[in-house]
Protein backbone atom coordinates (compact mmCIF):
# COMPACT_ATOMS: atom_id res chain seq x y z
CA UNK A 1 0.00 0.00 0.00
CA UNK A 2 2.96 2.78 0.81
CA UNK A 3 4.95 1.34 -1.79
CA UNK A 4 5.90 4.44 -4.11
CA UNK A 5 6.46 2.40 -6.95
CA UNK A 6 2.95 -0.20 -6.45
CA UNK A 7 1.16 3.11 -6.15
CA UNK A 8 3.23 4.95 -8.87
CA UNK A 9 2.29 1.79 -11.33
CA UNK A 10 -1.61 1.89 -9.66
CA UNK A 11 -2.02 5.18 -10.92
CA UNK A 12 -0.41 4.87 -14.51
CA UNK A 13 -3.16 1.59 -14.38
CA UNK A 14 -5.98 4.18 -13.60
CA UNK A 15 -4.95 6.89 -16.12
CA UNK A 16 -4.52 4.96 -19.03
CA UNK A 17 -8.39 2.55 -18.32
CA UNK A 18 -9.55 6.07 -18.03
CA UNK A 19 -8.32 6.92 -21.67
CA UNK A 20 -9.46 3.83 -23.37
CA UNK A 21 -12.85 4.18 -21.70
CA UNK A 22 -12.80 8.12 -23.28
CA UNK A 23 -11.43 6.23 -26.66
CA UNK A 24 -13.95 3.85 -26.87
CA UNK A 25 -16.47 6.71 -26.85
CA UNK A 26 -13.84 8.58 -29.41
CA UNK A 27 -17.05 11.33 -30.72
CA UNK A 28 -18.11 12.27 -27.43
CA UNK A 29 -14.58 12.78 -26.03
CA UNK A 30 -13.33 14.60 -29.13
CA UNK A 31 -16.77 16.68 -28.96
CA UNK A 32 -16.06 17.64 -25.56
CA UNK A 33 -12.35 18.34 -25.96
CA UNK A 34 -13.16 20.47 -28.81
CA UNK A 35 -15.41 22.62 -26.66
CA UNK A 36 -12.67 22.71 -23.89
CA UNK A 37 -10.28 23.82 -26.69
CA UNK A 38 -12.48 26.67 -28.14
CA UNK A 39 -13.44 27.98 -24.87
CA UNK A 40 -9.60 27.96 -24.02
CA UNK A 41 -8.42 29.38 -27.21
CA UNK A 42 -10.12 32.89 -26.73
CA UNK A 43 -7.96 33.80 -23.73
CA UNK A 44 -4.98 32.18 -25.41
CA UNK A 45 -5.24 34.34 -28.57
CA UNK A 46 -5.81 37.40 -26.38
CA UNK A 47 -2.57 36.48 -24.45
CA UNK A 48 -0.88 35.77 -27.55
CA UNK A 49 -1.61 39.21 -28.89
CA UNK A 50 -0.83 41.11 -25.79
CA UNK A 51 2.87 39.61 -25.79
CA UNK A 52 3.56 40.44 -29.21
CA UNK A 53 2.40 44.22 -28.67
CA UNK A 54 4.59 44.03 -25.23
CA UNK A 55 8.11 44.15 -26.69
CA UNK A 56 6.33 47.01 -29.34
CA UNK A 57 5.68 49.17 -26.61
CA UNK A 58 8.92 48.21 -24.46
CA UNK A 59 11.14 49.19 -27.52
CA UNK A 60 9.93 52.65 -27.20
CA UNK A 61 10.97 53.07 -23.73
CA UNK A 62 14.23 54.84 -25.16
CA UNK A 63 11.77 56.82 -27.70
CA UNK A 64 9.93 58.95 -25.39
CA UNK A 65 11.27 62.13 -26.67
CA UNK A 66 10.75 65.78 -26.46
CA UNK A 67 11.37 67.70 -29.79
CA UNK A 68 12.44 71.42 -29.09
CA UNK A 69 11.68 73.68 -32.77
CA UNK A 70 13.90 75.76 -32.06
CA UNK A 71 13.08 79.99 -33.69
CA UNK A 72 14.93 80.88 -36.57
CA UNK A 73 16.95 83.69 -35.27
CA UNK A 74 19.05 80.63 -33.35
CA UNK A 75 22.21 79.55 -35.34
CA UNK A 76 23.37 76.35 -36.54
CA UNK A 77 26.86 77.26 -34.41
CA UNK A 78 25.06 77.88 -31.67
CA UNK A 79 23.79 74.65 -31.04
CA UNK A 80 26.57 72.68 -29.23
CA UNK A 81 26.50 75.57 -26.61
CA UNK A 82 22.45 74.91 -25.93
CA UNK A 83 22.82 71.31 -26.13
CA UNK A 84 24.95 71.52 -23.29
CA UNK A 85 22.98 73.95 -21.21
CA UNK A 86 20.02 71.54 -21.75
CA UNK A 87 21.87 68.73 -20.81
CA UNK A 88 22.36 69.96 -17.13
CA UNK A 89 19.13 70.13 -16.84
CA UNK A 90 17.51 67.44 -14.37
CA UNK A 91 15.50 64.43 -16.11
CA UNK A 92 17.40 65.13 -19.29
CA UNK A 93 19.29 62.04 -20.54
CA UNK A 94 20.31 62.90 -23.74
CA UNK A 95 20.36 65.80 -26.20
CA UNK A 96 20.69 65.32 -30.05
CA UNK A 97 21.31 68.18 -32.69
CA UNK A 98 19.22 68.09 -35.83
CA UNK A 99 20.31 71.01 -37.58
CA UNK A 100 18.61 73.11 -40.09
CA UNK A 101 19.85 71.12 -43.09
CA UNK A 102 19.87 67.70 -41.33
CA UNK A 103 15.98 68.38 -41.01
CA UNK A 104 15.40 69.04 -44.57
CA UNK A 105 17.25 66.25 -45.35
CA UNK A 106 15.32 63.88 -43.40
CA UNK A 107 12.14 65.64 -44.89
CA UNK A 108 13.24 64.99 -48.20
CA UNK A 109 14.19 61.43 -47.18
CA UNK A 110 10.39 60.58 -45.36
CA UNK A 111 7.96 62.88 -46.48
CA UNK A 112 8.02 62.58 -50.66
CA UNK A 113 7.80 66.31 -51.42
CA UNK A 114 11.72 66.15 -51.84
CA UNK A 115 11.09 67.51 -55.78
CA UNK A 116 8.93 70.81 -54.05
CA UNK A 117 11.30 71.51 -51.53
CA UNK A 118 13.50 71.91 -54.49
CA UNK A 119 11.30 74.99 -55.60
CA UNK A 120 11.65 76.82 -52.37
CA UNK A 121 14.25 79.64 -52.59
CA UNK A 122 15.25 79.00 -48.40
CA UNK A 123 15.30 76.17 -46.06
CA UNK A 124 11.62 76.50 -44.50
CA UNK A 125 12.82 73.75 -41.74
CA UNK A 126 13.54 74.89 -38.08
CA UNK A 127 16.46 73.02 -36.27
CA UNK A 128 15.81 70.63 -33.73
CA UNK A 129 16.78 69.50 -30.52
CA UNK A 130 15.49 66.30 -29.60
CA UNK A 131 15.83 65.85 -25.54
CA UNK A 132 15.83 62.42 -24.31
CA UNK A 133 14.13 62.53 -20.87
CA UNK A 134 16.02 60.40 -18.10
CA UNK A 135 14.57 56.56 -18.15
CA UNK A 136 12.86 57.04 -14.86
CA UNK A 137 10.37 59.93 -15.92
CA UNK A 138 6.78 59.61 -16.16
CA UNK A 139 3.99 61.43 -17.81
CA UNK A 140 3.96 64.09 -15.43
CA UNK A 141 7.74 64.58 -14.99
CA UNK A 142 7.91 64.56 -19.23
CA UNK A 143 5.16 67.46 -19.00
CA UNK A 144 6.86 69.46 -16.39
CA UNK A 145 10.44 69.17 -18.48
CA UNK A 146 8.12 70.51 -21.94
CA UNK A 147 6.51 73.20 -19.97
CA UNK A 148 10.34 74.99 -18.54
CA UNK A 149 11.64 74.38 -21.45
CA UNK A 150 9.26 75.68 -23.68
CA UNK A 151 9.74 78.72 -21.52
CA UNK A 152 13.10 79.29 -23.14
CA UNK A 153 13.75 81.88 -25.14
CA UNK A 154 15.15 80.00 -28.13
CA UNK A 155 12.21 77.79 -28.05
CA UNK A 156 9.23 78.45 -30.32
CA UNK A 157 7.63 74.93 -29.97
CA UNK A 158 7.80 71.58 -27.94
CA UNK A 159 6.39 68.49 -29.19
CA UNK A 160 5.75 65.74 -26.64
CA UNK A 161 6.30 62.53 -28.24
CA UNK A 162 5.22 59.72 -26.10
CA UNK A 163 1.21 60.23 -26.00
CA UNK A 164 0.71 58.16 -28.82
CA UNK A 165 2.97 55.46 -26.65
CA UNK A 166 0.77 56.04 -23.57
CA UNK A 167 -2.22 55.20 -25.42
CA UNK A 168 -0.49 51.77 -26.88
CA UNK A 169 0.66 50.92 -23.50
CA UNK A 170 -3.04 51.95 -21.93
CA UNK A 171 -4.37 49.42 -25.09
CA UNK A 172 -1.83 46.78 -23.78
CA UNK A 173 -2.83 47.47 -20.17
CA UNK A 174 -6.43 46.65 -21.23
CA UNK A 175 -5.56 43.59 -23.03
CA UNK A 176 -3.75 42.06 -20.92
CA UNK A 177 -6.25 42.50 -18.31
CA UNK A 178 -9.12 40.95 -20.69
CA UNK A 179 -7.21 38.43 -21.18
CA UNK A 180 -7.09 37.71 -17.27
CA UNK A 181 -10.80 38.49 -17.09
CA UNK A 182 -11.83 36.52 -20.00
CA UNK A 183 -9.13 33.69 -18.74
CA UNK A 184 -11.32 33.46 -15.55
CA UNK A 185 -14.40 33.34 -16.88
CA UNK A 186 -14.32 30.97 -19.76
CA UNK A 187 -11.77 28.95 -17.25
CA UNK A 188 -15.03 28.79 -15.20
CA UNK A 189 -17.23 27.61 -18.24
CA UNK A 190 -14.35 24.78 -18.55
CA UNK A 191 -15.09 23.84 -15.83
CA UNK A 192 -18.92 23.57 -16.03
CA UNK A 193 -18.31 22.13 -19.15
CA UNK A 194 -15.90 19.25 -17.84
CA UNK A 195 -18.30 18.81 -14.92
CA UNK A 196 -20.90 18.04 -16.47
CA UNK A 197 -19.71 15.56 -18.97
CA UNK A 198 -18.24 13.84 -15.38
CA UNK A 199 -21.79 14.25 -13.90
CA UNK A 200 -23.33 12.08 -16.60
CA UNK A 201 -20.52 9.80 -16.74
CA UNK A 202 -21.39 9.28 -13.12
CA UNK A 203 -24.84 8.52 -13.80
CA UNK A 204 -24.20 6.54 -16.53
CA UNK A 205 -22.24 4.28 -14.96
CA UNK A 206 -24.32 4.35 -11.62
CA UNK A 207 -24.52 0.70 -10.79
CA UNK A 208 -21.13 0.27 -11.41
CA UNK A 209 -20.32 2.52 -8.38
CA UNK A 210 -23.51 1.39 -6.64
CA UNK A 211 -21.54 -2.24 -6.76
CA UNK A 212 -18.47 -1.55 -6.10
CA UNK A 213 -19.56 0.48 -2.72
CA UNK A 214 -21.19 -2.91 -1.83
CA UNK A 215 -18.02 -4.83 -2.37
CA UNK A 216 -16.09 -2.43 -0.19
CA UNK A 217 -14.83 -0.22 -2.53
CA UNK A 218 -12.85 3.65 -0.64
CA UNK A 219 -14.28 6.71 -2.08
CA UNK A 220 -10.85 7.27 -3.42
CA UNK A 221 -11.20 3.83 -5.44
CA UNK A 222 -14.97 5.11 -6.87
CA UNK A 223 -13.34 8.87 -6.99
CA UNK A 224 -10.38 8.17 -9.22
CA UNK A 225 -11.13 7.14 -12.66
CA UNK A 226 -13.42 10.44 -12.77
CA UNK A 227 -10.36 12.57 -11.74
CA UNK A 228 -8.39 10.83 -14.38
CA UNK A 229 -10.60 11.52 -16.96
CA UNK A 230 -11.22 15.13 -16.18
CA UNK A 231 -7.68 15.20 -16.26
CA UNK A 232 -7.41 14.07 -19.69
CA UNK A 233 -10.76 16.38 -20.87
CA UNK A 234 -8.55 19.26 -19.97
CA UNK A 235 -5.24 17.95 -21.48
CA UNK A 236 -6.89 17.05 -24.90
CA UNK A 237 -8.99 20.32 -24.28
CA UNK A 238 -5.59 22.65 -23.98
CA UNK A 239 -4.00 20.37 -26.99
CA UNK A 240 -6.88 21.63 -29.59
CA UNK A 241 -6.83 25.25 -28.31
CA UNK A 242 -2.72 25.21 -29.14
CA UNK A 243 -3.72 23.88 -32.12
CA UNK A 244 -6.36 26.50 -33.05
CA UNK A 245 -4.11 29.10 -31.68
CA UNK A 246 -1.64 28.51 -34.18
CA UNK A 247 -4.06 28.79 -36.93
CA UNK A 248 -5.24 31.31 -36.34
CA UNK A 249 -2.27 33.39 -35.50
CA UNK A 250 -1.27 32.04 -38.65
CA UNK A 251 -4.15 33.34 -40.26
CA UNK A 252 -3.87 36.91 -38.26
CA UNK A 253 -0.01 37.41 -39.05
CA UNK A 254 -0.45 39.67 -42.09
CA UNK A 255 -2.58 42.06 -40.37
CA UNK A 256 -0.54 42.40 -37.14
CA UNK A 257 2.47 42.62 -39.02
CA UNK A 258 1.00 45.41 -40.93
CA UNK A 259 0.28 46.86 -37.73
CA UNK A 260 3.80 46.80 -36.48
CA UNK A 261 5.37 48.02 -39.54
CA UNK A 262 3.34 51.18 -38.97
CA UNK A 263 4.76 51.63 -35.68
CA UNK A 264 8.28 50.88 -37.58
CA UNK A 265 8.70 47.75 -35.30
CA UNK A 266 9.39 44.16 -36.28
CA UNK A 267 7.62 41.26 -35.26
CA UNK A 268 7.47 37.84 -36.28
CA UNK A 269 4.07 36.03 -35.06
CA UNK A 270 5.65 33.29 -33.24
CA UNK A 271 3.56 30.46 -31.49
CA UNK A 272 3.89 29.47 -28.14
CA UNK A 273 7.24 29.12 -26.46
CA UNK A 274 7.78 25.16 -25.36
CA UNK A 275 7.49 26.57 -21.59
CA UNK A 276 4.19 28.39 -22.51
CA UNK A 277 2.80 25.41 -24.05
CA UNK A 278 3.46 23.68 -20.75
CA UNK A 279 1.27 25.80 -18.50
CA UNK A 280 -0.87 25.60 -21.35
CA UNK A 281 -1.07 21.91 -20.86
CA UNK A 282 -0.55 22.34 -16.86
CA UNK A 283 -4.01 24.60 -16.76
CA UNK A 284 -5.79 22.37 -18.92
CA UNK A 285 -5.07 19.26 -16.46
CA UNK A 286 -5.79 21.41 -13.69
CA UNK A 287 -9.10 22.71 -14.96
CA UNK A 288 -10.09 19.19 -15.45
CA UNK A 289 -9.17 17.66 -12.26
CA UNK A 290 -10.70 20.74 -10.37
CA UNK A 291 -14.13 20.54 -12.80
CA UNK A 292 -14.06 16.23 -11.78
CA UNK A 293 -13.51 16.81 -8.22
CA UNK A 294 -16.68 19.28 -8.10
CA UNK A 295 -18.64 17.07 -9.92
CA UNK A 296 -17.40 13.84 -8.07
CA UNK A 297 -18.06 15.09 -4.73
CA UNK A 298 -21.55 16.42 -5.34
CA UNK A 299 -22.72 13.17 -7.28
CA UNK A 300 -21.23 10.46 -5.85
CA UNK A 301 -22.19 10.57 -2.68
CA UNK A 302 -25.88 10.54 -3.81
CA UNK A 303 -25.50 7.11 -5.31
CA UNK A 304 -25.53 4.41 -2.75
CA UNK A 305 -25.76 0.97 -2.65
CA UNK A 306 -30.29 -0.28 -1.91
CA UNK B 1 3.45 -10.69 31.06
CA UNK B 2 3.31 -7.24 31.66
CA UNK B 3 3.13 -6.32 27.40
CA UNK B 4 0.52 -9.09 27.22
CA UNK B 5 -2.06 -7.04 29.82
CA UNK B 6 -1.05 -3.71 27.93
CA UNK B 7 -1.91 -5.27 24.70
CA UNK B 8 -5.36 -6.37 26.56
CA UNK B 9 -5.70 -2.95 27.38
CA UNK B 10 -5.14 -1.37 24.12
CA UNK B 11 -7.55 -4.05 23.08
CA UNK B 12 -10.68 -2.86 25.22
CA UNK B 13 -9.42 0.97 24.70
CA UNK B 14 -10.52 0.59 21.68
CA UNK B 15 -14.06 0.37 21.43
CA UNK B 16 -14.69 -0.12 17.38
CA UNK B 17 -13.11 -3.49 17.27
CA UNK B 18 -12.82 -5.91 18.98
CA UNK B 19 -11.63 -9.10 18.38
CA UNK B 20 -11.86 -10.94 21.64
CA UNK B 21 -15.54 -11.69 21.51
CA UNK B 22 -16.12 -15.12 20.04
CA UNK B 23 -19.24 -13.85 17.92
CA UNK B 24 -19.03 -12.74 14.33
CA UNK B 25 -22.54 -11.23 13.77
CA UNK B 26 -24.02 -10.47 17.55
CA UNK B 27 -27.55 -8.30 17.91
CA UNK B 28 -28.54 -6.94 20.96
CA UNK B 29 -31.78 -5.48 21.04
CA UNK B 30 -31.30 -4.19 17.56
CA UNK B 31 -33.89 -2.50 15.91
CA UNK B 32 -34.76 -0.87 12.51
CA UNK B 33 -37.47 1.76 12.16
CA UNK B 34 -37.97 3.20 8.62
CA UNK B 35 -39.27 7.00 8.68
CA UNK B 36 -42.60 5.54 6.79
CA UNK B 37 -42.98 3.33 9.56
CA UNK B 38 -42.97 0.32 7.23
CA UNK B 39 -41.77 -3.09 8.19
CA UNK B 40 -38.47 -2.42 10.18
CA UNK B 41 -36.81 -4.40 13.12
CA UNK B 42 -37.55 -4.79 16.55
CA UNK B 43 -35.76 -5.74 19.50
CA UNK B 44 -33.67 -8.49 17.43
CA UNK B 45 -31.32 -10.58 20.04
CA UNK B 46 -29.38 -12.69 17.99
CA UNK B 47 -25.89 -13.96 18.19
CA UNK B 48 -23.12 -15.81 15.09
CA UNK B 49 -20.73 -17.63 15.83
CA UNK B 50 -17.34 -17.59 13.76
CA UNK B 51 -17.39 -20.83 11.24
CA UNK B 52 -21.23 -21.41 11.81
CA UNK B 53 -23.85 -21.22 9.03
CA UNK B 54 -27.63 -19.88 9.22
CA UNK B 55 -30.30 -19.53 7.34
CA UNK B 56 -32.89 -16.64 8.06
CA UNK B 57 -36.54 -16.84 7.28
CA UNK B 58 -40.10 -15.87 7.16
CA UNK B 59 -42.13 -14.53 4.73
CA UNK B 60 -41.36 -11.57 2.26
CA UNK B 61 -41.52 -8.51 4.60
CA UNK B 62 -40.57 -9.94 8.03
CA UNK B 63 -37.62 -8.12 7.65
CA UNK B 64 -35.06 -10.35 6.41
CA UNK B 65 -33.66 -8.13 3.70
CA UNK B 66 -33.39 -5.22 6.26
CA UNK B 67 -31.73 -7.68 8.90
CA UNK B 68 -28.42 -8.23 6.04
CA UNK B 69 -28.73 -5.17 4.93
CA UNK B 70 -27.74 -3.93 8.75
CA UNK B 71 -24.68 -6.37 9.10
CA UNK B 72 -23.71 -5.22 5.89
CA UNK B 73 -24.13 -1.53 6.64
CA UNK B 74 -26.35 -0.38 3.65
CA UNK B 75 -28.46 0.03 6.66
CA UNK B 76 -27.30 1.60 10.10
CA UNK B 77 -29.73 0.37 12.97
CA UNK B 78 -31.89 2.79 15.10
CA UNK B 79 -31.12 1.41 18.55
CA UNK B 80 -29.65 -1.30 20.59
CA UNK B 81 -25.98 -2.79 19.78
CA UNK B 82 -24.82 -4.77 17.09
CA UNK B 83 -21.27 -6.10 16.35
CA UNK B 84 -20.30 -7.29 13.39
CA UNK B 85 -16.41 -8.43 12.79
CA UNK B 86 -15.41 -6.84 16.33
CA UNK B 87 -16.83 -3.48 14.97
CA UNK B 88 -19.34 -2.02 16.63
CA UNK B 89 -21.46 -0.83 13.81
CA UNK B 90 -23.76 2.09 15.56
CA UNK B 91 -20.71 3.82 16.23
CA UNK B 92 -18.75 3.27 12.77
CA UNK B 93 -16.82 6.45 11.03
CA UNK B 94 -18.92 6.41 7.26
CA UNK B 95 -14.81 6.17 6.73
CA UNK B 96 -14.94 2.98 8.03
CA UNK B 97 -18.04 1.80 6.18
CA UNK B 98 -15.28 0.73 2.81
CA UNK B 99 -13.11 -1.37 4.88
CA UNK B 100 -16.32 -3.23 6.83
CA UNK B 101 -17.90 -3.93 3.51
CA UNK B 102 -14.57 -5.90 1.83
CA UNK B 103 -14.47 -8.29 4.81
CA UNK B 104 -17.87 -9.55 4.09
CA UNK B 105 -19.28 -11.40 0.82
CA UNK B 106 -22.40 -10.32 -0.59
CA UNK B 107 -24.61 -12.26 -2.71
CA UNK B 108 -28.06 -10.93 -4.46
CA UNK B 109 -30.71 -12.24 -5.41
CA UNK B 110 -30.21 -10.58 -8.79
CA UNK B 111 -26.75 -11.34 -8.63
CA UNK B 112 -25.32 -7.59 -8.85
CA UNK B 113 -23.06 -8.38 -11.89
CA UNK B 114 -21.87 -5.79 -14.61
CA UNK B 115 -23.04 -6.75 -17.67
CA UNK B 116 -20.18 -4.49 -19.41
CA UNK B 117 -17.67 -6.74 -18.41
CA UNK B 118 -16.99 -10.13 -18.70
CA UNK B 119 -16.75 -12.95 -16.18
CA UNK B 120 -13.25 -12.39 -15.64
CA UNK B 121 -13.59 -9.07 -14.56
CA UNK B 122 -16.71 -9.13 -12.79
CA UNK B 123 -14.92 -11.47 -10.24
CA UNK B 124 -11.41 -9.77 -9.99
CA UNK B 125 -13.57 -6.28 -8.53
CA UNK B 126 -12.93 -6.65 -5.05
CA UNK B 127 -9.28 -7.59 -5.75
CA UNK B 128 -8.99 -4.40 -7.93
CA UNK B 129 -10.73 -2.31 -5.58
CA UNK B 130 -7.98 -3.73 -2.81
CA UNK B 131 -5.16 -2.51 -5.63
CA UNK B 132 -3.85 -6.09 -5.91
CA UNK B 133 -1.09 -6.85 -8.60
CA UNK B 134 -2.97 -8.34 -11.82
CA UNK B 135 -0.63 -11.52 -11.82
CA UNK B 136 -2.25 -12.29 -8.20
CA UNK B 137 -5.35 -11.21 -9.39
CA UNK B 138 -5.40 -13.61 -12.09
CA UNK B 139 -4.72 -16.78 -9.62
CA UNK B 140 -6.93 -15.79 -7.39
CA UNK B 141 -9.88 -15.16 -9.84
CA UNK B 142 -8.76 -18.41 -11.43
CA UNK B 143 -9.35 -20.39 -8.18
CA UNK B 144 -12.75 -18.59 -7.22
CA UNK B 145 -13.75 -19.46 -10.93
CA UNK B 146 -12.63 -23.10 -10.90
CA UNK B 147 -14.34 -23.79 -7.55
CA UNK B 148 -17.99 -22.66 -8.97
CA UNK B 149 -16.82 -24.66 -11.92
CA UNK B 150 -16.90 -21.24 -14.41
CA UNK B 151 -13.32 -21.76 -15.28
CA UNK B 152 -13.95 -22.50 -19.17
CA UNK B 153 -16.41 -19.30 -18.69
CA UNK B 154 -14.09 -16.37 -17.90
CA UNK B 155 -14.10 -14.50 -21.07
CA UNK B 156 -18.25 -14.70 -21.41
CA UNK B 157 -20.28 -11.71 -20.42
CA UNK B 158 -22.56 -12.25 -18.21
CA UNK B 159 -25.23 -11.62 -20.70
CA UNK B 160 -24.59 -14.80 -22.03
CA UNK B 161 -25.05 -17.30 -18.88
CA UNK B 162 -28.01 -19.09 -17.75
CA UNK B 163 -29.29 -17.99 -14.45
CA UNK B 164 -27.31 -20.17 -12.23
CA UNK B 165 -24.18 -19.45 -13.89
CA UNK B 166 -24.88 -15.82 -13.30
CA UNK B 167 -24.81 -16.47 -9.76
CA UNK B 168 -21.90 -18.79 -9.56
CA UNK B 169 -20.51 -15.91 -10.87
CA UNK B 170 -22.19 -13.64 -8.27
CA UNK B 171 -20.46 -16.24 -5.56
CA UNK B 172 -16.99 -16.39 -6.81
CA UNK B 173 -17.27 -12.51 -6.48
CA UNK B 174 -18.24 -13.36 -3.04
CA UNK B 175 -15.89 -15.22 -1.94
CA UNK B 176 -12.31 -14.31 -4.24
CA UNK B 177 -11.12 -12.41 -1.64
CA UNK B 178 -11.75 -14.60 0.97
CA UNK B 179 -14.00 -12.88 3.39
CA UNK B 180 -14.59 -13.86 7.33
CA UNK B 181 -18.08 -13.30 6.32
CA UNK B 182 -20.75 -14.24 3.71
CA UNK B 183 -24.05 -12.98 3.21
CA UNK B 184 -26.49 -13.92 0.73
CA UNK B 185 -29.90 -12.19 0.27
CA UNK B 186 -32.27 -15.59 -1.48
CA UNK B 187 -29.27 -16.20 -4.12
CA UNK B 188 -32.12 -19.07 -5.14
CA UNK B 189 -34.73 -17.11 -5.11
CA UNK B 190 -34.56 -17.05 -9.50
CA UNK B 191 -33.51 -20.62 -9.98
CA UNK B 192 -34.90 -24.05 -10.12
CA UNK B 193 -35.27 -26.61 -7.35
CA UNK B 194 -31.91 -28.43 -8.57
CA UNK B 195 -29.99 -25.15 -9.28
CA UNK B 196 -31.06 -24.00 -5.95
CA UNK B 197 -29.37 -27.00 -3.98
CA UNK B 198 -26.32 -26.80 -6.16
CA UNK B 199 -25.85 -23.38 -4.94
CA UNK B 200 -26.94 -24.29 -1.08
CA UNK B 201 -24.84 -26.96 -1.49
CA UNK B 202 -21.33 -24.54 -2.61
CA UNK B 203 -22.13 -22.05 0.00
CA UNK B 204 -21.85 -24.94 2.52
CA UNK B 205 -18.57 -25.82 1.35
CA UNK B 206 -16.79 -22.14 1.98
CA UNK B 207 -18.32 -22.45 5.20
CA UNK B 208 -16.48 -26.15 5.35
CA UNK B 209 -13.63 -24.11 5.54
CA UNK B 210 -14.79 -21.78 8.52
CA UNK B 211 -16.36 -18.99 6.70
CA UNK B 212 -19.13 -17.89 8.19
CA UNK B 213 -22.36 -18.10 6.50
CA UNK B 214 -25.95 -16.10 6.85
CA UNK B 215 -28.43 -17.04 4.07
CA UNK B 216 -31.86 -14.72 3.68
CA UNK B 217 -34.24 -17.32 1.82
CA UNK B 218 -37.91 -17.94 2.04
CA UNK B 219 -37.68 -21.31 0.82
CA UNK B 220 -38.53 -23.31 3.64
CA UNK B 221 -38.95 -26.80 2.22
CA UNK B 222 -35.45 -26.72 0.95
CA UNK B 223 -33.80 -25.11 3.54
CA UNK B 224 -35.12 -27.66 6.32
CA UNK B 225 -33.18 -30.17 4.60
CA UNK B 226 -30.22 -29.06 5.10
CA UNK B 227 -29.73 -29.87 8.81
CA UNK B 228 -28.28 -26.36 9.42
CA UNK B 229 -28.94 -23.38 12.23
CA UNK B 230 -32.58 -21.97 11.12
CA UNK B 231 -33.57 -17.98 12.26
CA UNK B 232 -37.38 -17.23 11.64
CA UNK B 233 -38.68 -13.56 11.38
CA UNK B 234 -41.93 -12.60 11.52
CA UNK B 235 -43.12 -9.21 11.10
CA UNK B 236 -39.40 -7.62 12.16
CA UNK B 237 -39.38 -9.98 15.20
CA UNK B 238 -37.15 -13.15 15.70
CA UNK B 239 -39.58 -15.70 16.43
CA UNK B 240 -37.86 -18.81 16.44
CA UNK B 241 -34.14 -19.89 16.68
CA UNK B 242 -33.19 -24.01 16.05
CA UNK B 243 -29.94 -23.38 17.93
CA UNK B 244 -32.45 -22.02 21.21
CA UNK B 245 -35.83 -23.73 20.09
CA UNK B 246 -37.12 -22.86 24.29
CA UNK B 247 -36.16 -19.32 24.37
CA UNK B 248 -37.98 -16.31 24.85
CA UNK B 249 -39.50 -15.16 21.30
CA UNK B 250 -42.54 -13.19 21.51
Amino acid sequence: MTDPRAWLGGAWRDARQALLRLARAPLATLTTSAVIGITLVLPLALYLVASHLRPLAGGWDEGASLSLFLRDTVADDALPTLRQRLLRLPGVAAVRIIDRAAALAEFRRYSGFGEALKLLPDNPLPAVLVVRPARDSDAQAIERLAARLRALPQVDQVQVDHAWLERLRALQHLLSRATWVLGALLGLAVLLTIGNTVRLEIQHRAEEIRVSKLIGASDGFIRRPFLYAGVWYGLFGAVIAWWLSTISLILIAPPLRELAGLYEYQTQASALSLGEFLALLGIGAALGLLGAWLAVSRHLREIEPD
Amino acid sequence: MKSVSLAKQRLSADPARSRAKGDVIHFEQVSKRYPDSHAGLSEIDLSLRQGEMAFLTGHSGAGKSTLLKLIGLLERPSGGQLRVLGRYLNRLAPRQVAAHRREIGMIFQDNRLLFDRNVFDNVALPLVIRGMAPREIARRVRAALDKTGLLHKERALPVTLSGGEQQRVGIARAVVAKPPLILADEPTGNLDPGLSRDIMALLDEFNQVGVTVLIASHDIELISTLGKRILVLEEGRLVYDTANPEGRHD
